[in-house]
């Protein structure tokens, strides 16, 4: 594994050869540790109330802030598959579309927030699962879109080629595990259980 | 200097504005714990910015280049150094201080315990005093090894320059002070007092400073995570050529499977800690029971993670033992493979061993079986590391020296600690030994005897390789032996009174206990004192201990075949494996090659000719 350099190979070689199975590696390791932050909320909120589910739940809304996720999903591929053709023009677009739908989705948490704190406030212990579960994944699409602004002004200002744009990739990686996530919170908190 | 000093500046303004800040928002007082909460983020956020990432990511972030600093000498390790040796040198040196710190607490429990009723602690203080010396023992257990062997020698004993992300690495090392700080400033806000496991409900009732506990040990936790994925990224993309998996010196694979479980499960710590913090100030109600919450949950959430954390602390401790056993018998590692399969297969049974913990919980009583069984499982590859340790000494050319009297030593501990814990993994006698000091002897002999035995080998080991100095042998015996009957003096006759009715974590027990409690007591000052000979032993070695050279141990693997201490890229040309790590006693057998000259040949048959010949 990862064995291309010649024994007369000097120091440099940490940063030519071995950077990009690293930073992957690397990534893939961090969401894999992520996945089980997750997974601990998820599962206590199974704990605590089973699949009981309240009456009151938007889920007009939620559905909508699903469809948000997954098309950010596709404008950021389409971010990051641009930059690996050298179309920077495509890939400001599509950069801008993920954050906008980004922030589109907070939002929308916002409102839910809103309307679900009189239907079962945090102190009841739904009320506890579902701001603690949204709240943690609002918090890791607010890094993402960050991330994401960092990536897109770095890009604006030429930063990144076909053959170097590694940042883009794990950004874009990222924005998917966040989008991943939701898709396992949706039904966690919506879909199960109730009438 | 400077950018320690300004992480200290930024750190104290980011706890003033975010503190001040929640507080012009909300009312109320600047030591509510809200505002402490957003104060410590905005501080944490302030000190890693002040310390070094400000300089460095936080630049790249806006297109700057990154500042560099050159500095030298013993002022790297003051600041954001990204070199694995000079972070290795750093956590060494900051958990030697957590674990006197932590010893002195032990101290002032033994002492209110030598008699039975109130001595100088009432019952709170000595919670208290209790809580923290178990939040710092168990956070020097977790990092101590794998923070500073892991850190120093994983990428030297690979082959590789460096750690896989070095930036990422002194960051971990530098969220380590801010937990310091947090734990130590406790008492500013009426200290805590739930032990280190942190059970709700009480955790979510009791004093303010169960918040800083939070607060601190979740920043830990992230430290720990950060680092783990660190090593395995580092021994899985950073390997020489020529290293094959089967090629790895042990200790690599012992802080492999630690790096996996720490990077995994201690999610499951921070999301236990996490909601202590939102059921304390968001007002979430998950361990309140007469709300609908669960206090239960709590305990599985936090078993999932401080199970598999004992094996975080003990891999890299076999890891190291079997190492200097092999080197210092002179004979390959025995079962080499087999050791490997049972790191890994330790590592996936931890997780699901959890509820051993929670027998007498009250949880439901379907899952005691299953349970017990997997935790009687785990002693199958534990005894696996015992069989190859024991195998690799028997008829070996034993070197008696500091180091392998350590090693030595530590069989025994830990076979003590894993005897009496069968015990606890079985629910019928756990039933009655819960929560007595029978437990606490258990805990101290796996832990102190299998974490800290191995981590003083380890010291004693490669201190030549980290100071180039040896240090007094015949002062290392001495502090051996010290420190082993006095272990044994003192945690003996815990299992006697565990077994005759005093409880763990209450400041007073029955008088007919206090003949073997003052026994307890008295050896506990006579082991805490030894540590002064410890220091002092590491403090002259270092100072004027005689030079070692590059291989005072003429050992096989790669960190012996460069000079004390090794040179900043560790070496000069690029190492290439040729051959198994421990070949003792094959003829022609060979590890490595460099590119300039072959230094790595065959260990001599005869070890240390030319070390003045004190062994057998």
């Amino acid at each position: 594994m990862a064995m291309t350099t010649t024994p007369e190979a000097d120091h440099s070689r940490a940063a030519a050869t071995y950077r990009p199975a690293a930073n992957r590696l690397g990534l893939w390791l961090f969401l894999a540790s992520e996945t089980f932050l997750f997974a601990a909320f998820i599962s206590s909120r199974f704990v605590v109330s089973g699949t009981d589910q309240p009456e009151h739940l938007n889920q007009g809304l939620a559905l909508l802030l699903t469809l948000l996720l997954l098309l950010s999903s596709i404008s950021a591929f389409r971010a990051e598959a641009a930059m690996a053709h050298d179309n920077r023009k495509l890939f400001h677009r599509e950069m801008l579309t993920t954050i906008v739908l980004g922030l589109l989705f907070l939002v929308g948490v916002g409102v839910e927030f809103n309307e679900a704190v009189a239907d079962f406030p945090v102190g009841t212990i739904y009320g506890s699962s579902f701001f603690m579960l949204i709240g943690l994944h609002a918090f890791h699409v607010l890094t993402g879109i960050l991330a994401l602004g960092v990536v897109w002004n770095l890009g604006r200002k030429g930063h990144y080629s076909s053959q170097d744009h590694w940042p883009v990739e794990g950004v874009v990686k990222y924005w998917h595990f966040v989008d991943l996530m939701w898709v396992a919170i949706y039904p966690t908190l919506y879909l199960f259980g109730g009438s | 200097m400077r950018q320690l000093l300004r992480a200290v500046i930024f750190g104290i303004l980011g706890y003033l504005i975010g503190a001040a800040l929640t507080w012009l928002i909300r009312g109320g007082s600047m030591g509510d714990e809200v505002c402490v909460v957003f104060g410590y983020i905005l501080g944490l956020i302030g000190w890693l910015f002040g310390i070094g990432m400000g300089d460095t990511w936080v630049r790249e972030w806006f297109g700057l280049p990154a500042r560099k600093y050159e500095v030298t000498g013993w002022k790297r390790y003051l600041g954001f150094s990204t070199d694995h040796k000079v972070i290795g040198v750093q956590y060494l040196a900051t958990f030697i201080v957590v674990l006197l710190l932590g010893g002195v607490a032990a101290m002032i429990i033994r002492f209110e315990l030598a008699q039975a009723g109130e001595g100088i602690l009432n019952a709170d203080r000595y919670n208290q005093v209790m809580s923290m010396h178990g939040i710092l023992m168990v956070a020097v257990a977790v990092a101590a090894i794998l923070g500073s062997f892991g850190n120093y020698l994983v990428p030297i004993m690979i082959g590789a320059d460096d750690m896989a992300f070095p930036r990422l690495n002194a960051v971990t090392f530098w969220l380590i002070p801010p937990v310091a700080i947090g734990l130590l400033a406790a008492p500013t806000l009426g200290s805590f007092d739930a032990g280190w496991t942190a059970y709700p409900p009480l955790s979510v009732v009791n004093n303010g400073g169960q918040i800083l506990f939070v607060l601190a040990v979740t920043t830990f936790g992230l430290s720990s995570i950060l680092g783990g994925l660190n090593v395995i990224t580092t021994i899985v993309t950073m390997r020489a050529p020529g290293m094959t998996w089967g090629r790895l010196p042990i200790f690599v694979w012992g802080a492999f499977s630690a790096s996996l479980i720490s990077l995994l499960t201690t999610q499951f710590f921070a999301a236990s800690l996490i909601l202590i913090a939102m059921d304390r100030v968001a007002g979430t109600v998950f361990f309140n029971g007469g709300a609908g919450g669960d206090p239960l949950l709590y305990q599985h959430l936090f078993w999932f993670y401080s199970h598999p954390a004992v094996y975080v602390m003990v891999l890299p401790g076999f890891g190291a033992v079997l190492e200097t056993i092999t080197h210092m018998s002179r004979k390959p590692l025995f079962a080499y493979k087999a050791v490997v399969v049972s790191f890994l297969s330790i590592a996936g049974l931890s997780v699901i061993v959890w509820a051993h913990h929670m027998f007498t919980s009250g949880m439901a009583e379907y899952l005691h079986g299953p349970f017990m069984f997997a935790s009687e499982m785990i002693s199958v590859p534990t005894g696996m590391v015992f069989l190859s340790a024991v195998a690799t000494l028997w008829r070996g050319k034993l070197w008696m020296k500091t180091p392998l009297f350590f090693a030595m030593i530590w069989i025994f501990q830990f076979l003590m600690g894993g005897v009496t814990g069968i015990f606890l993994a079985d629910v019928v006698t756990d039933v009655s030994l819960h929560d007595s000091y029978f437990v606490v002897a258990h805990f101290h002999y796996t832990i102190m005897g299998g974490m800290l035995f191995a981590f003083l080998t380890g010291i004693f080991f490669w201190f030549p390789k980290i100071t180039g100095r040896m240090i007094n042998d015949r002062l290392g015996i001495i502090f051996a032996l010290w420190l082993t009957i006095a272990f044994q003096l003192t945690f003996l006759p815990q299992f006697w009174l565990g077994t005759n009715g005093m409880n763990r974590r209450i400041a007073d027990y029955p008088e007919q206990l206090e003949g073997a409690n003052l026994m307890s007591s008295i050896s506990a000052f006579i082991l805490g004192s030894s540590f002064i000979l410890f220091v002092y032993i590491l403090l002259s070695g270092a100072i004027r201990g005689p030079k070692a050279g590059g291989n005072p141990w003429n050992a096989s693997t790669l960190e012996w075949q460069v000079s004390s201490p090794p040179p900043e890229h560790n070496f000069s040309g690029q190492p290439t494996v040729v051959g198994h790590p421990y070949g003792y006693g094959t003829a022609g057998s060979r590890h490595a090659e460099f590119a300039d000259v072959t230094v790595a040949a065959a260990p001599p048959e005869q070890p240390g000719t030319d070390q003045g010949g004190d062994h057998e």
